[in-house]
């Protein structure tokens, strides 16, 4: 059993939109034997927009957070792509920065905290990949995706500004991950190219004109469905999905999942337990081919 | 000898900033600007940017648009060839325009990161109340036009009313490290 410090971010708690991909990565956890232990009191790490608006501040609220974690020694894993790329640039600027880490001591003391500077924070991705692998993934395998065509899409963040474990313009884990689940990852020229982000909220039309370029650009290359390993590029290919065919006249409806959900669907868990009833755009289609592929086979020699 | 006292000029105030300090090394090459999926709806593209603030037009760089429209995509981060941190770079720009009292009119990001950070502060971003204050300050009617989103979201038990708290004990934590960090006075 390998065990990880667990900060499920704003998102991904038991209050926040995405607690889906929490659920279902507590699901697949308990099939590949890793265990994620969430760190107790955790405070929101601040995003990005944080630090825009009080730089010390922002770089305080992730820097307590790593000092919790420090305590256990153990390595800190996210799923939130925002996280990730918050608690790495702390890590990376404090290191960098003496004088700068300095400070930030200088104000968790006034909580009784130090942070040395010693909690590598790493992506779930980069664990079931680098971790966990592909071999023990596809040795749990029940029910194998065959013949789905899934665009894998990595966004922006868990890939840049680059913390290491795959190439921040083509990245490959996440294909060869969904290869190992018997899955058909489609080209996608775009799988590193932004969803919006947060602008999703400030300049709705900026946003959802990049996230019909995704859909676009997924469905062109015959995906029957997306996969996403952040919580905000779920919401925004997801949630606003209808916002897009609204505002572009377009008839899209592919399912949006977070991988871990693909994964456990592949490993014959229950759908409800991956929390995939609260996908907007239906995976109820999808659910029953996987579930059973046979009678799929049959409607589609009959179609055709 | 007799040295003068150096007032700070525009560029070494971004360089100040933690990854500001790139921004002497840039060769105007454009590859940030071609990156960048935003730099068609900036007031001036990224490279622009660059070479206004060295040229020292304050004014005219913080009181853009531009850094607004940053998606923190990394893009230019990863493609620089001088290895410039633009992304870091552009919310230095964020920041010092935040503080210069120079923010862009038009734009409702700083407004949503303003927000953002007030609720991120109390321990933990709840999105429905967020998303909520965010819509009735900027423009109420949005806020009615955004209903068939949130009442999909709630449908789907994707809102939780109540939000996310830290114990009592982790709060006064939270709270005093934060406090004394204002006291310090910003990264500098």
């Amino acid at each position: 059993m390998k065990y990880y410090t667990y900060f499920p971010g704003c998102s991904c708690s038991s209050e926040g939109g995405a607690r889906a991909y929490d659920w279902s990565i507590q699901a697949v956890s308990k099939v590949l034997d890793f265990e994620f232990v969430e760190l107790d009191d955790w405070n929101c790490c601040g995003s990005t927009p944080s630090g825009s608006v009080d730089e010390l501040g922002a770089f305080c609220l992730a820097a307590r957070n790593l000092a919790l974690a420090e305590k256990s020694g153990l390595e800190m894993v996210t799923p939130c792509s925002a996280c990730y790329v918050i608690f790495n640039r702390t890590n990376s600027y404090l290191k960098q920065y003496p004088k700068l880490k300095d400070k930030v001591n200088e104000a968790l003391s006034a909580g009784d905290l130090k942070y040395n500077g010693g909690i590598k924070v790493r992506h779930t991705l980069d664990i079931l990949t680098t971790d966990i692998g592909y071999d023990a993934i596809k040795a749990r395998v029940r029910k194998p995706l065959e013949m789905l065509k899934v665009a894998c899409y990595y966004g922006c963040q868990v890939v840049r500004p680059g913390f290491g474990f795959d190439h921040p313009e083509n990245p490959q884990s996440l294909d060869k991950l969904i290869a190992s689940l018997g899955g058909e990852p489609t080209p996608f020229p775009l799988k590193t190219h932004c969803c919006g982000g947060s602008l999703i909220i400030s300049e709705e039309a900026i946003a959802l004109d990049l996230t019909r370029k995704l859909l676009e650009s997924a469905s062109s290359n015959g995906a029957e469905c997306l996969v996403t390993v952040c919580p905000l590029c779920q919401t925004n290919l997801d949630a606003y999905q209808s916002r897009v065919n609204k505002k572009f006249k377009t008839e899209y409806k592919l399912p949006v999942l977070f991988f871990t959900q693909l994964m456990g669907l592949a490993f014959g868990l229950d759908s409800k337990t991956l929390g995939l009833n609260k996908n907007i755009v239906s995976a109820n289609e999808l659910i029953d081919r996987i579930y059973n592929p046979m009678s799929y086979i049959k409607t589609r020699q009959a179609v055709s | 000898m007799v040295t003068e006292a150096k007032t700070e000029t525009f560029i070494d105030e971004i360089c100040s900033q933690p990854g500001g300090e790139g921004i002497r090394l840039c060769i105007q090459c454009g590859t940030c600007t071609a990156s960048c999926p935003n730099a068609d709806k900036m007031e001036h593209t990224p490279s622009e940017l660059i070479a206004m603030a060295r040229a020292g037009m304050k004014k005219e760089v913080l009181s853009s648009n531009a850094m607004w429209y940053c998606l923190s995509c990394y893009m230019c981060t990863v493609r620089c060839p001088r290895g410039i941190k633009f992304t870091d770079m552009m919310h230095a720009l964020e920041y010092l325009s935040i503080q210069a009292g120079l923010v862009h009119a038009k734009t409702l990001t700083p407004t949503m990161y303003r927000l953002f950070n007030h609720y991120c502060s109390m321990g933990s971003l709840s999105e429905l109340w967020f998303m909520l204050r965010f819509y009735l300050q900027t423009n109420p009617f949005r806020a009615w036009r955004m209903i068939p989103v949130a009442f999909n979201l709630l449908r789907h038990g994707r809102i939780s009313v109540k939000p996310r708290k830290l114990t009592q004990e982790g709060s006064c934590q939270l709270r005093s490290i934060l406090d004394k960090a204002e006291a310090l006075g910003g990264v500098k």
